[in-house]
């Protein structure tokens, strides 16, 4: 039963994706890019697990150094974006 | 499920609400930024929750590892040029890649011989697809970084057995993939995924050319999408199911325009490196004629219509901000300006956007090429700016040409072409330009850059 309401949030997801992201005009498309990268940054959710816990070294050091590469993403990624999204300006007429 | 679990899951729901509503507002400039905001304290939200799980029983190594990565971060955005946006965003596709095949690897390390006795072959399966989806996204994201920011060749690597190699790397992961869900203890299984996944990220992406890269690019930054989502599947975790397949769908949907726009398929993009080059069509007739910057000026002394289409050469040139001081001189004599932008012009999506955006033009003068083609009569100069193959009539008119069935922006239909180029060569897709050629082109040769400030000057000496 697990297995298959995991797959009932992938079918939903997805096309929400699909119906949020068409929407999204050509001249926003690198900002979107950017925006993406740090939302993809969500592993860092999972990574802290696995550098927090009582683990082996191992895992331990896996989890930190995807915990860093994840922060990266976030951090990096919404700076970026809104960097980016300061430039766009309507015509003051 | 105690508390706090709940408590976790809850505030996950809210993060999730938070990511979506931020992409719905993305779909407009004025809203655009508050979005970005808005997904920002989503992650703040799910981070700092899971903080309380009680697994996690020491700070150490997460902040060590926050610190640095935050603090890499926040100066690459602080400090990257927007010229360079398309290495940076694959950079970061890469490390997303490499982050989720990271945490798929930690998570087997960490399972119990109990645990992974007693896991399910849908759990394995999960981890397998991470670390490989992972795995080809960063070393592919590493070649598009070098690529494009010149470290490598941008001409596609390809040589004999190549396309035999691929083949031999998908049927090894199938192999191994099996083998991994059978006997997940075993280390070597894992071992082998890896490195399988890494050598065929570099090979599919050291076969793609430089004008391929946008496409490369946005697919990249599907599969980060996805190997996040996979590494959600492995773990149970929800959040990472959604907010990665939101950017899975994101990064598909950039790849599908951005094949559109060049007429061809995922596939033709994805192994162009195999296609053997089309013999030339027809031979184009024509003499190209010449033009200096100061004749030019006169011209556009006159204009009252403009429209602008930049391409990657301007980018290059950097002379984005010489054209928005060209557009103002335009502007204030009478004259109006649009851009027209075609959604392959650049390195990577919207590219040609951000460069114009950061030189202070208004994104409302920005038209994509739907927009323009149908009043191109009305201009009267064309400015082509660095760009060659997204206004090359060949794709109209020549059958033979490996550009053949392109939508372009037909500046020759304008009244005059301007073209601003170095030299009189065939553009980055090799091909020949029948624009040059046709009886209403001038050719301005030199740097874009240049060329513009020398218009410039004369604008100031009238």
């Amino acid at each position: 039963m697990e297995i298959i309401y995991l797959l009932f949030i992938v079918l939903l997801a997805g096309f929400l994706g699909f119906e949020l992201i068409r929407k999204v005009p050509a001249t926003l498309h690198t900002p979107l890019m950017s925006g993406s990268n740090a939302i993809s940054g969500i592993t860092l959710v999972g990574a802290l697990v696995a550098s927090g816990s009582d683990n082996s070294v191992l895992t331990t050091v896996l989890g930190t150094i995807a915990v860093a590469l994840a922060s990266i993403n976030v951090v990096g990624g919404y700076l970026v974006t809104d960097r980016m999204l300061n430039m766009f300006k309507k015509k003051t007429k | 499920m105690n508390d706090i679990v709940t408590t976790i899951n809850l505030a996950y729901v809210v993060a999730a609400a938070l990511f979506i509503l931020g992409l719905k507002l993305l779909s407009h400039p004025d809203t655009a930024k508050k979005g970005n905001f808005i997904s920002a304290v989503g992650m703040f939200i799910a981070v700092v929750v899971t903080l309380l799980d009680q697994q996690i029983i020491s700070y150490h190594y997460i902040l060590l590892g926050f610190v640095i990565g935050g603090a890499y971060g926040a100066w690459k955005a602080k400090t990257v040029e927007m010229t360079s946006m398309p290495e940076m965003v694959s950079l970061f596709n890469g490390f997303g890649g490499a982050a989720s095949l990271l945490l798929g690897w930690a998570t087997l390390s960490g399972m119990s011989v109990l645990a992974l006795n007693t896991a399910g072959a849908f759990t394995f399966v999960s981890l397998f697809f991470t670390i490989l989806v992972g795995g080809v996204t960063f070393s592919g994201s590493v070649v598009a970084w070098g690529k494009l920011s010149g470290k490598m060749s941008s001409k596609a690597v390809v040589f004999t057995g190549l396309r035999e190699l691929s083949i031999l790397h998908l049927i090894g992961m199938v192999v191994v993939g099996y083998l991994f869900a059978t006997e997940p203890s075993n280390p070597i299984w894992l071992y082998c995924a890896i490195a399988l996944a890494l050598s065929f990220g570099l090979w599919a992406t050291i076969s793609i050319g430089g004008a391929d890269m946008p496409v490369v690019i946005a697919l990249l930054n599907s599969y980060s999408g996805v190997a996040a989502s996979a590494a959600g599947l492995a773990t149970g975790n929800t959040i990472l199911i959604v907010t990665g397949l939101l950017v899975g769908a994101s990064g598909l949907i950039l790849t599908n325009i951005m094949c559109k726009a060049m007429n061809r398929s995922l596939m033709n993009v994805l192994l162009s490196g195999f296609s053997t080059p089309v013999e030339a069509g027809e031979k184009i007739e024509g003499e190209i004629k010449v033009l200096a910057a100061q004749d030019a000026f006169y011209v556009l002394e006159a204009a009252q219509a403009v429209l602008v289409v930049p391409g990657y050469g301007m980018a290059v040139a950097q002379a984005q901000h010489a054209v928005r001081e060209l557009q103002s001189l335009l502007e204030d004599n009478g004259c109006t300006v649009d851009y027209g932008i075609h959604a392959v012009a650049g390195r990577m999506p919207g590219h040609m956007n951000v460069l114009l955006a950061e030189a202070d033009v208004p994104y409302d003068q920005l038209y994509e090429m739907d927009d323009v083609n149908p009043r191109m009569e009305n201009y009267d100069v064309v400015i082509v700016i660095g760009a060659n193959d997204v206004v090359n009539p060949a794709a109209k008119e020549m059958k033979g040409s490996p550009i053949y069935g392109m939508p372009v922006i037909e500046a020759y239909r304008a009244k005059s072409v301007f073209v601003l180029k170095r030299s009189a060569n065939a553009g980055f897709a090799g091909v020949d330009n029948p624009l040059f050629f046709k009886e209403n082109t001038r050719m301005v040769l030199g740097d874009a850059k240049e060329t513009i400030n020398s218009i410039i000057r004369e604008f100031g000496d009238d």
